[in-house]
């Protein structure tokens, strides 16, 4: 017999973009305040297991149709890539750059390439952790 | 130039002959590896007049310049000698073997590979002057040799024989090089020459004895001495032209060589004397004594060798005393060298032509079982002349070359008797006494060899084959050797000065400066009053008595009991102490538990580090650095120190499981309380996982034998982790004691907003200072993942169970 939780479906759905979000929130704020890639890709992670808990893991990758296996290739190709691209401007291996912007909307921004590299790692850190969790989910 | 390369001749030839073996099926491949010695041999003789002469000849090819390694041909008496004997015995040998194997049913191409080599190998020790090389091509003989013997692979006591003479020989010639690398540290070079013209400095260098040991067990293994002969009777399982060449006339005598060429360098030392004249000397009493034991013609000759050998060696280590009398030219002990080498291409060519001889009876009848072989002689009449004449040679008889050799050997051992240093004057009456009891078990095996297999009774039932006198083509070998034994007799005298002088000169070069000066003159009669002759005429009573009551006290062999030999030593060596003891003593510590083995890491680790703590006085505790600690630490550390006991001590595992999650959660705590916001974080997020891991781990544990029981006391462990932790404890309270490096956090601090941009220096240093690290963390974390996804989806042995079950 299949259970009705209805209740924790309906909260799921809000709750997981409170957690999205503020993950996102904790990977950009990472370069000055506590945070960045690492914890901001795990507590993405555990938004997307907050959906499987409360649907199943069936509904969630129709949901959310990716392969997350790729997802850490991606990850690992703009990591490397972030750090390469210094190479090709005859800088050393993993110079960053840094300088401040005027945005349209946001205004004086500063914009660094660390922020693509921890991009990477955003990546494959929510990557990684599906790829465990889905596959001994889909265990029999 | 060309001298140098002539070393590498045969074993360049050796690259066509699977070409001829192949493509010319028509012709026995033999014929061609025929060229090879006989140009060698031509070329050789052409150096005959200078060396003559005393002068030598060096020619030089780099191979590794920096080191001082290269190929070098020298060409002195002793390696000309030796390079006649090689090339010269190898064409006769390949002569004989295009007779003795069959071109349709044996793999010829393999065989002549293998001799080529080794008849390269062969020159190359001989004719090397850089001791690097020269135990370059001395293992190259070891290889070719074991090839050589083990070359009917699919018998089983070929392979046996062949794996002996390898294990014997490689672990005598790695000692060699052990020698050889300690006088090259004591001469600073790899020159033999250059060697012996410091030698007596070398004489008084620490490592001098060491050294002279190492490569004389090098030189006693190879020319099988004493006790590790055992390797040579076995090895007569190889083809009958192989036991001729290598196991008579060249490869056991590279161990002679190799004492003759380094003489000059350790005659200085008593221990090399004794070693030398003593091991010889026994190894010829004890090869004498068991030849007359065996029943296989090839055992017999083995045997023989052995005890020649032995013979050989023991003039050389004579002959090393002259170094040690003043006016030694006009001593007696000079005979002692030149015996040795006159003796040396005597057993040459009488032993060559029994072993081919030995082939011959063995291709003939089918057996060399000597106990159903007789009465051959009218059936191979010349097999049974030449047999004769090799033999009586052997037993020392005119008018063969033996008999001018065991003469002059009688010679030699008793001028040892006027010797009287190195306290030779209470035991040198010992060395005439042995030799001549040697010399009777000569005669008598040399008796027995020759009469039992050619006369007497022929048994035509007992042989697999009919018998009959083989063909001319064989008999030529055997034939001018013993046309060499019988010539030899009458022409010393050419033989000496061509050959044996200036051999005697590398020898000894001290004493002569010309091999004129070698004043020498071998005559047959030394007049009735000489005690050699006496002594050679009691040899040949004593022998024939014993001889014709030979079945009356043969019997008396068989009562040495089996377990007191030296082959028993080397099986029990090889198969029981190599194979079961040390395979036993594995089994002790290599108990597959995984348990055992990290308990041995982890009690060695504790006793490295405590151990280099008190050694090193590394301990230092002081608190003149700590912080003030806060009351909420305190209470912190309670709940960890309460979740590390619950989680070793709970019976359930569940316990130890949120036991463990609480340390993790705590440890978060300790984060935050020690400032350190981004560790809190993923602290947190990671125990979480990982507790759901576990529980995900537990929930599947399998049902059979679940049983629910803490974990068991054991003292042994409870020490070792007691260790572990006091050596962890130590090690942290030492370092933080004593710090002798500031801190690079400064710069970080300080170039955090002006260098990098950012504000957050955990994450700064993670991105950007030392974003390589993190690079190949998140490759190490994409790892996992594909590993448990491989794991996981991938189930291939189940599948191949499937599989195999159908």
């Amino acid at each position: 017999m299949k259970t009705n939780d209805v209740i924790m479906q309906f909260t799921a759905k809000i709750v997981f973009f409170i957690i999205f979000f503020y993950a996102v929130h904790i990977f950009f704020a990472g370069h000055y305040t506590p945070g960045g890639g690492f914890v901001g890709g795990l507590v993405t992670a555990s938004a997307i297991v907050l959906l499987i808990i409360a649907f199943d893991l069936k509904t969630v990758q129709s949901i959310l149709p990716i392969n997350y296996i790729y997802l850490v290739a991606c990850g690992l190709i703009i990591s490397l890539g972030t750090a390469a691209f210094s190479m090709f401007v005859d800088k050393p291996f993993f110079t960053h750059f840094f300088d401040y912007f005027n945005l349209p909307i946001l205004g004086k921004t500063s914009l660094h390439t660390a922020a693509l590299f921890d991009l990477g790692v955003y990546l494959v850190v929510v990557g990684v952790t599906m790829t465990i969790i889905q596959t001994i989910g889909e265990d029999e | 130039m060309f001298q140098v390369f002539c070393i590498f001749i045969p074993i360049l030839a050796a690259l066509f002959m699977p070409f001829f073996f192949k493509k010319v099926r028509s012709i026995h491949t033999g014929w061609f590896v025929l060229i090879v010695p006989v140009f060698l041999v031509t070329f050789y003789a052409t150096y005959v007049p200078i060396i003559v002469d005393g002068d030598s000849v060096i020619s030089e090819l780099d191979w590794i310049p920096s080191l001082g390694i290269s190929f070098v041909s020298y060409l002195d008496g002793l390696s000309l000698l030796f390079s006649i004997l090689i090339s010269g015995i190898g064409a006769l040998v390949v002569l004989y073997s295009i007779f003795y194997l069959n071109r349709t049913k044996e793999q010829l191409h393999n065989f002549y590979i293998y001799l080529l080599m080794f008849m390269s190998a062969m020159l190359g020790v001989v004719q090397s002057d850089n001791t690097i090389t020269l135990y370059l091509f001395w293992e190259l003989t070891s290889i070719s040799s074991f090839l050589l013997i083990g070359y009917w692979y699919n018998r089983d006591k070929s392979r046996f024989g062949a794996l002996k003479s390898m294990m014997i020989t490689v672990a005598g010639g790695m000692l060699m090089l052990g020698g050889f690398v300690l006088l090259s540290i004591m001469g600073d070079t790899f020159s033999i020459r250059e060697l012996i013209s410091q030698a007596p400095e070398l004489a008084t260098n620490d490592l001098f004895l060491v050294a002279l040991v190492l490569i004389l067990l090098g030189a006693f293994t190879k020319s099988a001495q004493f006790p590790f002969y055992i390797w040579l009777p076995d090895a007569m399982e190889a083809p009958t032209p192989v036991s001729a060449y290598l196991h008579s006339a060249t490869m056991v005598k590279a161990g002679i060589y190799l004492v003759a060429r380094f003489t000059p360098i350790f005659a200085q030392s008593e221990v090399w004397i004794w070693l030398v004249a003593g091991i010889g000397l026994l190894t010829l009493f004890w090869g004498s004594f068991f030849a007359v034991k065996q029943t296989d013609l090839k055992g017999i000759l083995a045997f023989s060798t052995v005890s020649q050998l032995g013979l050989i060696m023991s003039l050389l280590g004579v002959g090393a005393i002259s170094y040690h009398v003043n006016g030694a030219e006009d001593t007696v002990f000079k005979y002692a060298a030149f015996a040795a080498i006159f003796h040396l291409i005597n057993h040459a060519t009488f032993k060559g032509s029994l072993f081919m001889i030995a082939g011959i009876v063995d291709h003939e009848t089918g057996t060399r079982d000597i106990r159903k072989l007789g009465g051959l002689m009218g059936l191979m009449p010349i097999s049974f002349t030449i047999a004769l004449i090799g033999s009586f040679s052997m037993a020392g008889l005119p008018p063969f070359n033996g008999f001018l050799s065991k003469e002059m050997f009688f010679k030699a051992i008793l001028s040892i008797t006027q010797f009287d240093l190195f306290n030779f004057s209470t035991w040198s009456i010992l060395f005439p006494i042995i030799a001549w009891i040697a010399s009777v078990f000569t005669f008598i095996y040399s008796f027995y060899f020759v009469f039992r297999t050619f006369t007497g009774k022929l048994k035509v039932d007992q042989l697999p084959k009919k018998p009959h006198e083989a063909p001319m083509g064989m008999l030529i070998s055997p034939l001018i050797l013993a046309a060499l034994v019988i010539t030899i007799f009458f022409i010393p005298n050419l033989v000496a000065d061509t050959f044996v002088k200036p051999a005697v000169m590398a020898i000894q070069p001290y004493l002569y400066s010309s091999p004129e000066e070698v004043n020498i003159h071998i005559t047959a009669w030394h007049g009735i009053h000489s005690p050699e002759l006496w002594m050679t005429v009691g040899v040949i009573i004593l022998g024939l008595l014993m001889f014709l009551c030979l079945s009356k006290w043969q019997k008396m062999y068989n009562a040495f009991p089996a377990k007191l030999t030296l082959n028993h030593l080397y099986d029990f060596i090889i198969y029981d102490l190599c194979d079961q003891w040390i395979g036993r003593f594995s089994a002790l510590y290599m108990t597959g538990s995984i348990r055992r083995y990290l308990s041995f890491m982890l009690s060695s680790m504790a006793i490295i580090v405590i151990g280099t703590l008190f050694i090193k006085d590394g301990f230092k505790i002081s608190f003149e650095e700590a912080s003030t600690i806060h009351v909420y630490q305190i209470i912190l550390i309670i709940v960890l120190v309460i979740g590390t006991i619950t989680t070793v001590f709970a019976k359930s595992r569940i316990t130890s499981i949120v036991a463990l999650g609480a340390v993790g959660y705590t440890v978060s705590l300790f984060f935050v309380v020690f400032n350190a916001p981004d560790l809190a974080l993923t602290q947190l997020v990671i125990e979480t996982i990982s507790v759901a891991l576990f529980l995900l781990a537990f929930y599947h544990l399998p049902k059979l034998k679940k049983e629910e029981e803490r974990t068991r006391f054991r003292f042994s462990r409870a020490f070792v982790s007691v260790a572990v932790g006091a050596m962890v404890t130590l090690v942290a309270l030492s370092a933080h004691s004593q710090k002798f490096i500031p801190s690079i956090a400064e710069y970080y601090k300080e170039t955090v907003y002006s260098l990098a941009g950012g504000g957050n220096i955990v994450n700064v240093i993670l991105v950007d200072y030392r974003g390589f690290d993190t690079l190949f963390e998140i490759t190490v974390l994409g790892i996992a993942g594909m590993a448990i996804y491989g794991m996981i989806k991938l189930r291939l042995s189940r599948k191949e169970k499937n599989y195999e079950n159908k």
